[in-house]
């Protein structure tokens, strides 16, 4: 299980980020989250949104370098230890986590957790057997 | 079967050929003398008459023209006609000092054309095909050239010009184009254009493409071809020569023919100026003994070059020029090192990112830098940063390896370096010196 994420290639200069926004805007997508990473020259800006592949072709066709990946969403228990909890699984499962960031998606008891991990399905498994709600493209794009 | 526009004077045996320039040079040495007296009085200055060039073999004894002549002698200086006989000019785009201006008379524009049509013919072209000229049209060489050739082979010529990239496509694809010509950038940008629009190889009828005007190299020709589904030809000219088809590249792909019937190809040494034995590295210096209203005697092209005497298996008898490896004022010297472009986009292809690139040098704290930036692609681009800056990390490596020097890469968004007329601005020098 797995929800898609889209990836895009920014230069570092003012109002890179913005442009990326105003076609967003322009095409009324709502985003779910959003993290940015950089380096001294360019940055990625990962999104999920509502339309995750009409965004893939708008932001194309705006001349935008993007990628389409399937990352793992997790409910996190709104807890102290929340958290510890779900990333003591995916040690133990010896699950490499390449990236990821939270969000709370307006709830009160739980929050999300995206995970970028070589195998979404062996950490799906991992997880579920634990109990831990593994979160579907379609919770995410109707939220 | 290898085809010739004009088989009897492409395939010449050798000892006619040069008895041929031999003539054409005496009579053109004593065209120059009589008609152009800026060059009569280089001549007088170094002591040389008509009489002391009875052949090839006394060329070394004329002095060279250079771009300072072009220069001094603007506009008119060079003439060897009177204007009420000349019918066109040309000129040089003027990016690199001032402007060139050629004159042609008609027999000018004709033997230019007859070596434009050698080229088409030798890419394939007959009457059977739709060539579709993507050069620029106007002043400058490349539309007029391979318009005027493709006329002779009897092409279906659609004069579309340079730009406007979705009418190109439209056009190659509803009047089955089977021949393109354009610069080599504007050819790799065609392809990218389709790729974007989902077509292939495949979804259009060309064949071969004739590309110059700009370095390219082995690597983009590669990916040109397997982009557009062609083979794809070089062509060399320069417009004081009279414009594309001084030289042009055969059926074996592996060096462009001289048309020596119409200019005398020497090797020089760029520091001293003497000609260099055959098969050795050097400037190439131009004769041209048919021109009449720009008749240039030992045009110094800057020019890095080395000629290859070889038989060729297609059959053609004429000298074959390498790919220019560099224009020795293309050349950019950086912390002494010499850097020429075409090195830079070697890299760059070989490790996958595309010949979209622009190069910076500058001078910080008295020290050179060089920077390069590459546009990021949908191949190199992975939402993993650390994957990201390995490939950039191993691009620089292979940037120092072959330069001997340290670069830095920064990647750009798409379609961000510009383009002009579909030439990319490939150096931006902002050094003071």
């Amino acid at each position: 299980m797995s929800v898609k994420q889209i990836s895009v290639f920014l230069e570092n200069k003012p109002g890179e980020l913005n442009g990326l926004t105003q076609v967003l805007a322009r095409h009324h997508i709502d985003m779910r989250a959003m993290s940015l990473s950089e380096t001294n020259e360019f940055g990625i800006a990962r999104i999920i949104v509502d339309r995750p592949l009409d965004t893939a072709t708008v932001l194309k066709d705006a001349g935008y370098v993007c990628t389409v990946t399937s990352v793992l969403a997790v409910d996190i228990p709104h807890v102290p230890g929340g958290l510890n909890q779900v990333l003591n699984i995916l040690s133990e499962a010896k699950i490499n986590l390449e990236y990821g960031y939270a969000f709370l998606g307006g709830r009160k008891d739980s929050a999300y957790m995206v995970f970028r991990v070589a195998d979404n399905a062996a950490a799906t498994a991992a997880l579920r057997a634990k109990g831990i709600r593994v979160v579907d493209s379609g919770e995410l794009e109707t939220m | 079967m290898e085809r010739y526009y004009q088989p009897k004077l492409e395939t010449m045996p050798r000892d006619q050929l040069r008895a041929l320039q031999d003539e054409r040079l005496v009579k053109q040495v004593k065209h120059v003398w009589d008609n152009v007296p800026y060059y009569r009085a280089k001549m007088e200055a170094k002591g040389v008459t008509p009489e002391d060039i009875k052949g090839v073999a006394d060329l070394h004894k004329l002095p060279f023209v250079t771009k300072a002549d072009l220069r001094d002698a603007y506009p008119y200086g060079l003439m060897g006609k009177p204007l009420s006989e000349c019918v066109r000019i040309h000129s040089t785009s003027g990016t690199t000092g001032k402007r060139v201006v050629a004159f042609y008379t008609q027999h000018d524009i004709d033997l230019w054309e007859d070596c434009c049509a050698r080229a088409l013919t030798a890419a394939g072209a007959t009457n059977e095909d739709v060539c579709q000229v993507a050069y620029g049209y106007g002043l400058f060489t490349g539309g007029a050239g391979l318009h005027g050739g493709s006329h002779k082979v009897g092409c279906l010529t659609i004069p579309i010009s340079s730009g406007n990239t979705d009418r190109q496509i439209g056009f190659i694809k509803d009047l089955s184009a089977t021949i393109l010509c354009c610069t080599p950038s504007y050819a790799a940008y065609l392809g990218e254009s389709m790729k974007e629009l989902g077509m292939g190889p495949d979804d259009i009828p060309l064949k071969a493409g004739i590309f110059g005007a700009e370095a390219w190299s082995e690597e983009m020709r590669q990916d040109i071809q397997n982009t557009l589904g062609i083979k794809a030809y070089d062509i060399y000219g320069l417009t004081e020569l009279s414009g594309p088809g001084v030289a042009f590249e055969c059926s074996a792909q592996s060096g462009m023919h001289i048309n020596e019937d119409h200019f005398i190809a020497e090797i020089i040494d760029p520091d001293t100026g003497e000609v260099l034995p055959e098969g050795s590295k050097g400037e190439l210096v131009f004769t041209s003994i048919t021109k009449e209203a720009f008749p240039l005697l030992r045009y110094r092209t800057r020019d890095i070059c080395q000629l290859n005497y070889e038989p060729c298996p297609c059959g053609r008898t004429h000298v074959k020029m390498c790919k220019p490896m560099g224009r020795s004022d293309d050349m950019l010297i950086i912390r002494g090192v010499n850097v020429f472009p075409s090195q830079i986009e070697t890299v760059l292809l070989n490790h996958g990112y595309a010949a979209n690139y622009q190069i910076v040098v500058d001078r910080v704290n008295h020290s050179d830098t060089l920077e390069v930036r590459v546009e990021m692609t949908p191949e190199m681009f992975t939402d993993n940063l650390g994957q990201i800056d390995k490939r950039q990390k191993e691009l620089v490596a292979g940037l120092r390896s072959m330069l001997g020097l340290a670069a830095k890469v920064t990647l750009v968004a798409p379609k961000s370096i510009v383009r002009s007329e579909g030439k990319a601005v490939r150096i931006i020098d902002n050094r003071k010196i």
